[in-house]
């Protein structure tokens, strides 16, 4: 009987246990890549277009070959500049996540901190990061701290809100789960909420990166600190000295680290933690 | 027997008992519009019985399986678990979808406070009563519901529980996978002699694997009637004792759902 019903269980688990399509890496790769080929190709047609339409004169708006060209001829100058604000983006970063998740985590445990900051970290988040440079110059004066502060206060509720959003949104019945197995007070935090808070979390990170690094540039044009060539310096000094191809050159290095951290750093993340709990479709994704 | 003796012998089954409630009754939401989940309820079961729970829906089988958890209280009358530990299994698996199946299992015995090495010896043990030892590396997602509720039944088996909740656990399984499931659970329970209290609405399969079956009626919810099952096991769901039990079962239970469908007409 009992042989019976192991070898009848076994059949049917083998029936059961979907077997995964995989592609090659390669075919994975392209699969995923193609498409974002695709977009760039068509923005730099539709660029060109508008060069080509004589919308503007040639030397206000060059066209993608004049800015590209004046690109790799300062490649270094980008370099160095980009290390600078990069260095302050993972500082501020970091300052941030810090803040974030411990107001989060303590706002997510306690109800009276809740009902007291809880509505209003997601009034900060509305402030438009640019409103707060003119009192922290006021408090840090033009230095890099004043830039530090104001990527903290555009990152941070961000982190923290994503946090109290994924512990709020424990599924309940795995917390009745959990208290069926005896996991009380810090142990159902531990085992239960932060893990289940964590997909939540990461999506938190990934907004509080994109408010960072905006409420960075914004700080570069305004807070520019004698002898760093930042960024944000670059593009104020190629409109100031009508180096247009230059100002296109330093968007398009702003937008490409934006879009290369978002997606190589917390989309990676972030796909590979929906994958791990069964949030994504693993055969359509693979 | 006198009354006196009669009573005594009662309260001594009473106290054997593994679970016993006493006129327990719930209520939600306050006076004005409140529904009686349970009604004055009495039911008992005994060390290492396996009751079936059956009812129309409204009949506050789910409320009465938390009562017994503890992950609710009565409004009145009493609760009275005895066992070393009560374990739960839901309609769904209820598992931590971030680990795999072994490391389910296991975080059970962690918050047991067992030692690693006991609990990897443990954690294999579990797993190949439940024929899962080749998935233990798997997440849940990527095994079916028959194989979620298994390891669902080795996590609420690692603590040594003695007292198992069952709540509908095989209600969302195929046909197929619910009747080899009612074959591992009977060889399980035959093993161990856990006290299971097992509430479904799928009245074969409470007379497929219950000691008695306990019907209840629904808004409010009582006792109606109760059903000893002497079928020999290991028993067959298609068997003819069962089907000819379930049949006057399901005719009682159909009784009892008329009775509404008249109460709302008239």
């Amino acid at each position: 009987m009992a042989t019976t019903l192991e070898a009848d269980l076994a059949g049917l688990d083998a029936l059961e246990i979907a077997v995964p399509r995989r592609r090659s890496r390669a075919a994975r790769i392209w699969a995923a890549t193609w498409p974002k080929i695709g977009a760039v190709t068509l923005a730099l047609m539709l660029w060109q277009l508008l060069v080509w339409s004589s919308w503007k004169p040639e030397y206000v708006l060059p066209g993608p070959a004049t800015v590209f060209k004046a690109l790799f001829d300062n490649l270094g100058t980008y370099i160095a500049a980009s290390a600078v604000t990069l260095q302050r983006a993972a500082i501020g970063f970091t300052v941030a996540l810090i803040v974030g998740t411990l107001i989060g985590a303590l706002v997510a445990r306690s109800r009276i901190l809740r009902s007291a900051v809880g509505s209003m970290i997601t009034g900060i988040m509305t402030m438009p990061s640019i409103a707060w440079f003119p009192a922290a110059i006021v408090l840090f004066g033009l230095k890099e701290s004043a830039i530090l502060f104001v990527i903290v206060l555009g990152a941070a509720p961000s982190i923290a809100n994503g946090f109290i959003a994924g512990v709020d949104n424990t599924p309940p019945i795995l917390m009745r789960a959990a208290h069926m197995l005896g996991a009380r007070g810090w142990k159902s935090f531990r085992y239960v909420v932060l893990p289940a808070a964590l997909p939540t979390y990461v999506s938190g990170l990934k907004q509080g990166w994109a408010f960072a690094w905006r409420s960075l540039l914004a700080g570069e044009l305004l807070v520019q600190i004698a002898g760093q060539e930042s960024l944000g310096r670059s593009l104020d000094n190629s409109r100031q000295f009508a180096d247009y191809p230059g100002l296109y050159a330093t968007m398009i290095v702003i937008l490409a680290i934006g879009i290369l951290v978002d997606s190589l750093i917390f989309g990676q993340l972030d796909h590979r933690i929906r994958r791990r709990y069964g949030l994504v479709d693993a055969a359509a994704n693979e | 027997m006198t009354q006196t003796q009669a009573l005594e012998a009662a309260t001594q089954a009473r106290q054997a008992a593994a679970i016993s409630l006493v006129n327990v009754s719930k209520v939600f939401g306050n006076t004005d519009d409140a529904t009686h989940a349970l009604d004055r309820i009495s039911l008992d079961v005994a060390p290492g019985e396996f009751v079936c729970l059956i009812g129309a829906s409204g009949c506050g089988k789910s409320t009465l399986l938390n009562l017994v958890a503890g992950l609710d209280q009565p409004t009145s009358g009493v609760v009275t678990v005895r066992g070393k530990r009560t374990s739960m299994m839901f309609q769904e698996s209820a598992l931590f979808p971030w680990l795999t199946v072994r490391d389910n299992v296991e975080l059970a015995l962690r918050l047991d406070n067992l030692g690693r090495p006991e609990r990897r010896q443990r954690v294999h043990e579990l797993l190949e009563m439940v024929h899962l030892e080749d998935f233990g590396d798997k997440r849940p997602h990527e095994l079916s519901g028959g194989m979620r509720q298994r390891t669902a039944l080795a996590r609420a088996l690692a603590q040594q529980a003695d007292i198992l909740l069952m709540d509908e656990p095989f209600g969302a399984l195929d046909a197929m996978t619910r009747d080899l499931l009612h074959d591992e659970l009977e060889a399980l329970w035959t093993r161990t002699r856990l006290s299971v209290l097992f509430v479904t609405h799928n009245v074969r399969e409470a007379v497929r694997l219950g000691d008695r079956v306990v019907l209840l009626t629904s808004r409010p919810g009582r006792v109606a009637d109760q059903y000893v099952v002497d079928t020999a096991r290991p028993r067959r769901i298609d068997s003819s004792d069962v089907a000819r039990l379930a049949a006057s079962i399901t005719d009682r239970l159909r009784e009892e759902v008329r009775r509404h469908g008249d109460d709302a007409r008239s």
